[in-house]
């Protein structure tokens, strides 16, 4: 296939055009009205290409991506499952697509049905009382869960909780959205084997906490054994529970948040629900909490008629406030729902399992040549400390970019931080046994070269568009627009 | 499989969790549908939503979508990818996300735009903390009330959560109240100030020497807008505001009940580092070829954690796509003939309005496609009247008020049609 690099300012021909619209309708120069000290000064420069211009461009760039149709996508703690395609049709059906966020109630009962009833599907699936589908995206979820929980404190009159206990090894979200509710972070240590200890969670453990963020599995993909005991620990002492959904896949039909003792969750609906992660959005962050939480939830929120009919409620007494415009990201909402739907109450509860089985397979075949720091059944995912024999100088980046090479994307690298050469990697439950067997191949054959040719891994990739692209320029000298470039 | 890994079944992976944890029960869910069934019951949903002609805006817009756009966006290589990582294999979408940063910089006048937000009320809420985190050591901004409420709520919730002091100003004459903005930024203590370009009544708002009198009291100005209409009106960069911020769903976006839209925030360079989310920059690679990689993480959650700009860490990303395929396949021309077909259809319905006599006007301000007029008619029967009908009339932002939008979609006929039922007589 022919190269190709231009921009689409790159190509613009100055009076050609890709729209059509109708001409004066009429008769009005409405604009007229408007002083010129409104108006912009110059027009902006942006392409004038045509129809084709734009397809052509935009087709030859998708092929310089690698999506999970292309090739397995085994990014730990993200989630890559398949995104069936009927979930794509149904979302784009007229009669919702074509829907204002500000029509009457009466004439939206379908999109509020539909809206109800995934609230209440992700209710029972974790355990929990309610949900809202405000949140945009999983940080999104657990600042507005963050929120739930200070709401909660104040509501109470217990104004010295500031402070949030976070695992040190937590994804970088927790502290972060942490910091935007207004809490305190504190760090409790982890075991070696990644779980949360908690002789050193004890003392941490006073009247200004407000609650503690968790993952479980934890970010090494082990489950925390002694969760019931810390529940207890932090429900005495008047925290809560929130419990980060990044990790839920390998839960769905074997254990449930709520059964756990978790006050609140929120759920990456493009994680767990297979809807598409869109090149890094939109995705949705749902937000589940137990009853005596749920009138803190933010508006809007769609309730239940006695009458069975559906309505929208925008203003709570106790409520946190809002954190979206309208009612979030309906249009991935409904890909979520087709998804649940698709599987129903029973092959749902495969789910967790069928990743579980995949995750403990690929790691049992590979423990010989990466190095494993923690025993044990891992759930959806595990992490490798680089490879075992430490004497080749092929770091994690390495074998990352060298499997780039042989047609998969990489694993999530160096995170957890609890690891120098951390490789992290989830299949998921949709990947085929042939599928896992050829990672393990390549896996086996990189971990060799790096024994035996180990610049050849360090080369690493040769066969993409681009290699060893210069990060550090990019950001001394930070060039982020085509007129800067011009510059 | 389970021989690889030494087990006996699937269900011994679980021993480690507790007896009590563990789900025995059943989901409160339907039994599992085939693709028919599926295609069914969504069928089904869609018969009890009513699809109207929309005269309505308030945050979000009829505006006409390129047929071109869904069939480029359905190209899985983009679709099923996740945050470009691995640059290697992802300049596809790194390199339309750089053209997304270059089209809003233009479009706002700005130096440098962000990979986009997740709609426009956060990233107001965001650009709120951009200009604290640029103050020293203030921690109060004021927000214009002719800002539209939903953003406000927005901005609102997260003020109040993180610990920032935030004032309302208020309006004069359907305009953000300028004398009050000078009074409050004399007390010395505000970080920023955020108005909206085109505001929560439709009026274009005129922002001559606000700048000015903010950055003299050594705070920072952002403007709320509509990156459609910036196509035709006075940019923030004009304005010499410090932050562009808004909701990009007029770029031709779906209504799509409210989401997904997308949200962007762009700035003056030296407000760079205090931005919040993604960001592309070109570089290039080993063999000197031109490409494109996430840069400036350093701001980032991944790697600042709890002193990061922002817990964002993802962004719009297929949105993003979808405005950079808009205003390509648009141009200058195309997005000025949007908005002149909108204003000229929105000044027609206006004073066919008020040549009715039954509606009159609340402001006497400059509009581009949305405007306020109020009426002592019965607006309950003729909101029911026009859904009957199969239209959605304006919105009711108070009593009597009603607010219209007008799109280049809309056509005479239609808006003749909307102002008869409007002026039936109830039987």
């Amino acid at each position: 296939m022919k190269e190709y690099d231009k921009l689409i300012f790159e190509i613009s021909k100055p009076g050609r055009k890709g729209y059509q619209l109708p001409a004066d309708k009429y008769g009005v120069d409405g604009m007229s009205a408007i002083p010129a000290g409104l108006m912009r000064g110059e027009a902006p420069e942006l392409p004038e290409v045509s129809e084709l211009d734009v397809v052509r461009h935009y087709t030859n760039l998708s092929n310089k991506n690698f999506g999970v149709d292309t090739g397995f996508y085994p990014l730990g703690s993200c989630t890559m499952k398949y995104n069936p395609k009927i979930n794509e049709e149904l979302a784009s059906l007229p009669a919702f697509a074509g829907l204002h966020p500000l029509q009457d109630v009466k004439s939206v009962q379908g999109a509020l049905q539909l809206y109800y009833e995934l609230q209440q599907a992700l209710s029972s699936l974790a355990g929990l009382k309610e949900f809202t589908l405000n949140p945009y995206a999983g940080a999104h979820g657990e600042l507005t869960g963050l929120m739930v929980m200070r709401q909660y404190h104040k509501l109470r009159g217990d104004d010295k909780r500031t402070k949030v206990i976070v695992p040190d090894t937590a994804h970088g979200t927790n502290p972060a959205s942490a910091m935007v509710a207004g809490l305190e972070v504190v760090e409790v240590k982890s075991r070696p084997n990644g779980s949360i200890d908690i002789e050193d969670l004890k003392p941490l453990l006073d009247d200004t906490v407000a609650g503690i963020m968790m993952t479980n599995p934890n970010t090494l993909g082990m489950f925390e054994t002694e969760i019931m005991e810390i529940a207890s620990l932090v429900h005495e002492a008047g925290g809560l529970l929130y419990y980060d959904g990044a990790n839920l896949n390998p839960m769905l039909g074997k254990v449930r948040p709520g059964d756990m003792g978790f006050d609140i969750m929120h759920i990456n609906l493009h994680k767990t629900f297979s809807t598409p992660h869109g090149g890094g959005g939109p995705g949705s962050g749902p937000v589940g909490v137990s009853e005596r939480l749920v009138d803190l939830l933010p508006t809007p929120r769609v309730v239940k008629l006695d009458d069975g009919s559906f309505d929208v409620v925008y203003n709570g007494d106790e409520s946190l406030g809002s954190v979206s415009t309208f009612f979030g990201n309906f249009g991935v909402m409904m890909k979520a729902y087709a998804y649940i739907l698709s599987l129903g109450r029973d092959n749902i509860k495969n789910v967790g399992p069928m990743a579980t089985l995949n995750a403990n397979y690929i790691k049992e075949s590979l423990r010989d040549l990466y190095k494993l720091p923690v025993e044990g059944p891992c759930k959806h995912e595990f992490v490798f400390d680089g490879l075992a024999d430490k004497s080749t100088g092929v770091t994690t980046l390495n074998v990352a970019k060298r499997l780039l090479d042989f047609g998969f994307h990489a694993p999530t690298i160096y995170f957890p931080l609890l690891f120098h050469e951390s490789l992290m990697i989830e299949p998921t439950e949709t990947e085929s046994l042939e599928t896992l067997d050829e990672f393990i191949d390549v896996m086996r054959k990189v971990a060799i070269e790096a024994r035996e040719n180990p610049e050849l891994v360090k080369e690493a990739p040769v066969t993409t568009a681009i290699s060893h692209p210069d990060e550090t320029g990019a950001a001394k000298n930070p060039i982020l627009s085509y007129k800067a470039m011009k510059a | 499989m389970l021989d690889k890994i030494g087990v006996g079944s699937v269900d011994e992976l679980y021993s480690d969790v507790p007896e009590e944890v563990l789900f025995r029960g059943e989901y409160d869910l339907p039994e599992g549908m085939s693709e028919t069934e599926l295609r069914e019951y969504f069928t089904n949903l869609g018969k009890k939503n009513e699809q109207l002609t929309v005269f309505a805006g308030h945050g979000a817009y009829d505006h006409y979508s390129p047929s071109v756009i869904p069939h480029l966006l359905e190209r899985s290589e983009f679709y099923t990818a996740y945050t470009p990582y691995q640059p290697e294999i992802s300049q596809g979408t790194l390199q339309y996300i750089f053209e997304y940063q270059s089209m809003i910089s233009e479009l706002t006048g700005m130096e440098s735009s962000n990979a986009s937000m997740y709609d426009g009320a956060t990233a107001a809420a965001e650009s709120m903390f951009m200009m604290v985190a640029s103050a020293r050591k203030k921690n109060r901004v004021l927000v214009s009330s002719t800002l539209l409420e939903s953003v406000r709520k927005v901005i609102a919730t997260y003020m109040k959560f993180h610990g920032v002091e935030l004032t309302e100003l208020p309006e004069k004459e359907g305009e953000t109240d300028f004398t009050a903005m000078a009074e409050e930024l004399a007390k010395g203590d505000v970080a920023g100030v955020m108005v909206p370009s085109v505001n929560r009544y439709g009026i274009i708002e005129n922002l001559e020497g606000v700048a000015e009198k903010v950055h003299g009291a050594k705070a920072s100005l952002a403007i709320y807008c509509d990156p459609s209409a910036l196509a035709v009106l006075k940019t923030p960069g004009e304005w010499g505001a410090d932050i562009a911020c808004g909701d990009g769903q007029t770029l031709g976006m779906p209504l799509q009940f409210g989401g997904p839209y997308l949200g962007f925030i762009a700035c003056r360079k030296d407000m760079l580092r205090k931005m919040p989310g993604r960001v592309v920059g070109a570089t290039t690679d080993r063999n000197g070829k031109r490409c494109y990689v996430l840069t400036l993480q350093a701001r980032e959650q991944h790697i600042r954690r709890q002193k990061a700009t922002s817990n964002i860490c993802s962004n719009q990303s297929l949105m993003a796509l979808y405005a950079t395929i808009y205003v390509a396949l648009m141009g200058p021309q195309g997005l000025r003939d949007v908005n002149r077909l909108s204003c000229d259809g929105a000044h027609y319905l206006y004073d066919r309005l008020i040549e009715s006599g039954k509606f009159s006007k609340v402001y006497d301000k400059p509009f581009l496609k949305e405007f306020v007029v109020k009426t002592d008619l019965d607006t309950a029967a003729m909101a029911a009247r026009l859904r009957r009908n199969g239209m959605m009339g304006g919105v009711e932002i108070a009593p009597g008020v009603l607010e219209f939008a007008v799109t280049e979609k809309r056509t005479k006929e239609q808006i003749d049609r909307l102002i008869t039922v409007m002026l039936e007589e109830e039987k």
